[in-house]
Parts: structure tokens; sequence; C-alpha cells
């Protein structure tokens, strides 16, 4: 075999990010086959592990994981550069912003679950605001904002309590 | 880190099990239990799983409930409907702001059509149209709405804010 001539070392974090990535593909490809009522509303299983990699290697980490899983999971859905992207990439940028803000919250008030409610809720929260700029240029988008922030709140709980019993359990 | 852990693992060793079994205790532990202590256990998997929660996390889904309950009225029904237009023989009749009650009659050419205005909404009170599909239509509350009374070369619809387009294709 013949040597690569580019030599890429590959250090402890690249193998760490590529393990969660792998996860967090792995759930939004599986959550994909979930049918639901509405485009859009889905549990958001990938941000256990977005939520899991920040709360135990920090937020850089958080954000490559997520990116990765935007990117890889709509490679493998089909759905690269189609509108169903731009908007999981919004969405992702929103909830990390969101993420990045939450994290200086005192830890003894504000656990995962806060972590993870607020997360999804500015994740359905960019992605309506992008869909009503780019996609669908109408105010009666609005009115599916109320079933939208729902069920942020009861799958962002759900994922709360899970990231919450995961990184207990397994420090 | 460490320190958030081990706060939520004292809080954890209340419990009479360890942590690990949340989801074991309700499955393979069950059988041969009577139906009494298998809710005792359900209630103790519940205080476990709420064992997890901070109050700054009770919180946040307090504030959501409370967030998402407000907005549905707010949106669904403060549908921005302004004034009433009333029109007569196709050319705009009347004009009035939903802001208080009032009664209008219309001459048309059947005989009178009376428009009634409320606060928010307006409706075709009477009109002497044969089969009274503008009366029927009861009170119109958004925007696009309105109800024709054809025979009578009447109608009356709200106006929003700003005149939306009745339909996007795409």
């Amino acid at each position: 075999m013949i040597r690569s001539v580019i030599e890429l070392p590959v250090d402890e974090r690249d193998v760490r990010i590529a393990r969660y990535g792998a996860a967090a593909i792995m759930l939004s490809v599986a959550e994909a086959a979930i049918p639901s009522p509405l485009p859009g509303i889905k549990p958001g299983l990938a941000n256990i592990v977005v939520l899991i990699v920040l709360l135990r290697h920090g937020w850089s980490d958080a954000i490559w994981v997520s990116l990765l899983r935007v990117v890889g999971g709509s490679l493998l859905t089909g759905q690269f550069l189609a509108p169903g992207f731009f908007l999981a990439l919004i969405g992702a940028i929103g909830s990390l912003g969101a993420l990045a803000l939450v994290c200086r919250l005192p830890d003894r008030w504000f656990g995962p679950v806060a972590y993870s409610i607020l997360a999804a809720l500015t994740h359905v929260a960019a992605q309506l605001l992008l869909a009503r700029l780019w996609l669908v240029p109408h105010d009666g988008l609005w009115l599916l904002a109320p079933l939208f922030a729902a069920s942020a709140l009861g799958f962002g709980l759900l994922n709360g309590l899970i990231v919450a019993r995961l990184t207990l359990e397994h420090r | 880190m460490l320190k958030k852990a081990a706060n939520g693992r004292k809080r954890l060793a209340r419990a009479a099990q360890p942590v690990e079994s949340i989801s074991e205790g309700t499955g393979s532990a069950q059988r041969g239990k009577t139906p009494a202590q298998r809710f005792f256990q359900h209630v103790q998997d519940l205080r476990r799983w709420s064992s997890l929660l901070r109050p700054g996390d009770w919180l946040v889904v307090v504030l959501g409930l409370l967030g998402i309950a407000l907005s549905l009225p707010l949106i669904w029904q403060g549908g921005g409907a302004e004034k009433a237009v009333i029109r007569l023989d196709g050319r705009p009749y009347a004009e009035y702001p939903l802001d208080r009650p009032r009664r209008v009659t219309v001459p048309g050419p059947l005989g009178p059509t009376v428009i009634e205005i409320a606060p928010g909404r307006a409706r075709v009170a009477s009109d002497p149209s044969p089969r009274q599909y503008c009366v029927r239509q009861g009170w119109l509350t958004r925007a696009p709405a309105i109800a024709i009374c054809a025979p009578n070369h009447v109608s009356l619809a709200l106006v929003g804010r700003k005149s939306s387009h009745d339909s996007l294709s795409y």
C-alpha cells in the first residue's frame, strides 16, 4: 500500500466528535422514519446527543456535533441543500445560540431539562422565522406557532429528562 | 459539572432503589406484586423522574405552558379585522370601524338590508333575499371574511390593517 502523502493527524477530540456525531446522525435518520402530523413536529432525538456533548465536553464540541448532524443527516435522507436542510440548519444555529446564553445560568437552579426546552423553543422559533421570510411569505404561518411551541415544550421536556438521567448515571 | 452531578446524586439517594433501575423497576421487578404495590412503584418512579428537575427547570416548564396558553387566543382569535366595508351594487356604500355597536340600513333594490356592527365583528342582521344565505352566515370576525346578499346587491366585508391577498399559490 502506498502511504498517503497528506498526513492528517487525528487527535482524541476528533475521534470523540466523530463518535458523537455518528450517534446524532443515526438518531436523526431513524427519526425521519417516524410519521408526523405536521412537518416540523418531531421528537428531535439528536438534540439529546448535542446536550450530552455540551454538558460533558463544552460548547465548541457541541457546535461540531450539531452541525455534523445537520449536514450528515440531510445527506443521508436526501435533503442536502433542499429547503428542509436550511430549516434544520437555522434551527440548529438558533438553539446553539440559546444554549450559549443558557449555559451561563446558575447550575444549581437550571439543569438539562431547562436547557433542552429552551433550545427546542428557539429551534422552532428560528425555523418559523426563516419559513416566514423565505418559504411561506404569509402571516397565516404564525397560526402554527402555538402548535410548534407546544410540541417543542413537550419533546424538550422529554429529551431533557433523558439527558438528565444519562448524565447523572454515567459521569 | 461535578458539583451539579453530586447534587443530583444526593437528591436521588432519597429514593429506595439506585437510579439505574428506574426502567427495570417498572418491568421485571413488577411481576408477582399486588396492584397496590404496583401503583406505589409507579408513584415512586414518577418521583424519581421529577427529582431530575431543578427549580429553574420547573419554572421554564410552567412559563412555557403559560406562554403557549396565552398565545392561543391572541393568535387564533385576534385576527386583524379593522373595519367593515358595505357595498351596494358593487360600489362602496359605507365603511365603519369595528369599535362600537351600531346598526346600518342599506336600501337595496328588493328592500332594506340591516347590517349590525359590534366591537370586533359584524353581521347581516336581516335581508329581503329569498334564501337568506348572508344572514345565516352569522357573525364575521376575521379579516378577509365576506357575506354577500346577491339578490339585494349588498355585501358586507371585513378588512384588516392592510388588504391582503385572497390566495397564494406556488
